[in-house]
């Protein structure tokens, strides 16, 4: 089949033809501010060019790049295990939701089977990731609309999430808790990972919620500044093809963890029968910003029955993944009692040996809190991938910022622009 | 394959009360939350996060109320000792080929001792590069390397950043009653 570089179907995206700028003639007296990239409300580094009629936006223009830093190319010089000290940058507001997307990419390249232990663990971090990157969105969306107070509400509870990380992998924030076919190590106490994440879920996290909801998203003030701004309808957001609660707040039922599901969102996760977690997609129809933030609380309260249902059933057995495969780490008991573990260790590390990948590629995604999120690896056989690509939910989404902010005020940008939560680490990449 | 409709939530986003529109009343209740919260995290209360750090330090309360854990926690490196005193790394290279920031610097030698081959004559960290990954111990083989509970990680130029053995067998030293081998 021949390529062409015109698309057989083209769709008509240009932003020139929006309503707002075929009803507004230019009569010369429109101007240019630049937003960002240094602006407290962008969050990170971005910039918006926006053309501006009197206070109106007539026309928006994203800048990418600012935030540049070579991560995908990375992936061509590190091991299957060393980039998800990388891949936990990109999304640096939920980061083990990034290292669990990759280890399932890298594992769909390899054919590895998790054990049951590891699938559920590795569903409460994600799901606790998910909350992370939920709060903070929710709160900051606060602060940029001058709710200072709903915002450290919001913050607070991440503090607990970064102390279960701390417990379970030894660092806070970039945790780097997976790694090929199991995890860095195994819980070092279960009792008390049990005790902390349902504490968090049951009592921290539902009031912060309450006080979040009854401070912010009933707020006159806040629902006046975000009801009917940004409206993507349902139609618009698959053409652009959003993700996440971003596509969920237009009416698009997809979700990853029911359409291609994986870890413990699939049926049968442990070998015997097991179903699959339980939970509701939230699904709202207005497609505005105040629709965004309320499919992200609803997501949160998912995220805990999700977490509730898994945390007394955790299985027991091995964490890792050890297997005659040669593709996974051995535990380090193998390493110092045994010689095959101690050769298989040495193999996987050293330079001139390192991982036999299959000669492949594969495309494993998804959900993250922003949306979907894809890696799509190029094995050539060798230690490293010959290609890793990443589809970030945060670049795709940010694409549409300008159909969305067009017509709208210059403080709307702001609540627009907070409602489609951009992690510039992924964004640009 | 789409959505069953009974695993979709449908989130319809009911108009304002008229207490909640009028906003008068809302701001007494909102004023009540924030006392709420004041109240309850008064003096380092219940709903407080801050740790008054220097004096008060992580390390100083329960792991499930937000304290450090020190078996796993990914701080400063150490160098162990073996039982004779002697640095016990036997200078194979693989944390520096681990080493994901390629921070770690390893010059070889012959050893002077009959247990190994090699041990390392230099053994760099740069500190600053390092992004406390834990990489480095996992690779290990015969545990030599290792990251302490440390975490006050100061200094005033770049160079003092690099720690070499002798600094790292002396983190050793210093670490060993917090953390044991």
């Amino acid at each position: 089949m021949t390529y062409t570089l015109k698309p057989a179907d083209p769709y008509d995206l240009t932003i020139e033809d929006t309503s707002y700028l075929s009803e507004h003639v230019d009569t010369g007296d429109r101007w240019v501010l630049n937003f960002g990239p240094q602006h407290p409300a962008t969050h990170t580094t971005l910039r918006l060019v926006l053309e501006l009629d009197g206070e109106r936006v007539a026309r928006v223009t994203p800048h990418i790049g600012y935030l540049h830093s070579g991560f995908e190319k990375l992936g061509e010089t590190m091991d299957y295990n060393q980039y998800v000290t990388i891949v936990s940058r990109m999304d640096y507001l939920g980061p083990i939701l990034s290292d669990v997307c990759w280890h399932l990419a890298v594992e769909k390249l390899f054919g590895i089977d998790l054990t049951p232990r590891c699938k559920v663990l590795r569903t409460i971090m994600s799901e606790l990731a998910r909350i992370q990157n939920h709060l903070l969105c929710v709160g900051a969306a606060a602060l940029d609309l001058g709710a200072f107070t709903g915002f450290l509400y919001a913050f607070n509870p991440r503090e607990k999430i970064h102390d279960i990380c701390d417990f379970v992998s030894g660092q806070r924030f970039h945790s780097d808790w997976t790694r090929v076919g199991g995890a860095m190590a195994d819980l070092p106490d279960e009792a008390v990972f049990k005790r902390m994440v349902s504490d968090f879920v049951n009592d921290d996290l539902p009031r912060a919620l309450d006080d979040m909801e009854k401070l912010v998203l009933r707020n006159r003030i806040f629902l006046d500044r975000t009801m009917g701004i940004g409206v993507m309808s349902k139609d618009e957001a698959i053409e652009w093809s959003l993700s996440g609660p971003l596509a969920r707040a237009s009416g698009v039922r997809r979700d990853l963890r029911k359409d291609e599901p994986y870890l413990c969102f699939a049926d049968n996760w442990d070998g015997q029968g097991a179903s699959a977690v339980e939970f509701k997609v939230p699904v709202a129809s207005a497609g505005d910003v105040y629709s965004r933030f309320c499919v992200r609380v609803a997501e949160i309260r998912e995220s805990i029955k999700i977490i509730n249902q898994l945390i007394d059933n955790i299985p027991g057995g091995p964490i890792d993944m050890f297997s005659d495969g040669k593709q996974v780490k051995p535990p380090k008991a193998e390493v110092y009692g045994s010689i095959e573990g101690l050769i298989q260790h040495f193999e996987l590390i050293m330079s001139n040996r390192g991982w036999t990948a299959p000669v492949g590629e594969v495309y494993g995604c998804n959900e993250s809190a922003n949306g979907e999120l894809g890696y799509y690896i190029v094995g050539d056989g060798k230690a490293r991938p010959w290609r890793v690509a990443t589809r970030p939910p945060s670049f795709i989404n940010y694409q549409a910022m300008a159909k969305m902010t067009e017509g709208h005020l210059l403080s709307d940008v702001v609540a627009i622009l907070g409602s489609i939560n951009i992690v510039a680490g992924e964004l640009d990449r | 394959m789409p959505i069953a409709d009974e695993d979709i939530l449908i989130i319809d986003t009911p108009g304002l009360t008229l207490a909640e529109s009028v906003y008068l009343p809302e701001i007494v209740r909102g004023l009540g939350t924030t006392l709420r919260h004041m109240v309850t995290s008064w003096g380092q209360g219940k709903t407080s996060r801050t740790i008054q750090y220097p004096e008060q330090r992580r390390e100083h309360y329960d792991v499930e109320k937000g304290g450090q854990f020190d078996d796993n926690f990914r701080g400063v490196h150490r160098l162990n000792r073996d039982d004779a005193g002697r640095v016990k790394c036997v200078a194979c290279m693989m944390c520096p080929t681990i080493c994901p920031a390629n921070c770690i610097h390893i010059v070889a030698q012959e050893s002077p001792w009959d247990d190994r081959e090699k041990y390392p004559q230099q053994f760099e960290i740069d500190e600053l590069r390092c992004i406390f990954c834990g990489m480095c111990e996992e690779a290990c083989p015969v545990d030599a390397i290792e990251l302490t509970p440390e975490y006050d990680l100061v200094g005033l130029t770049r160079n003092e950043m690099i720690f070499d053995k002798e600094k790292l067998l002396s983190i050793y030293d210093a670490t060993i009653e917090r953390k044991p081998m």
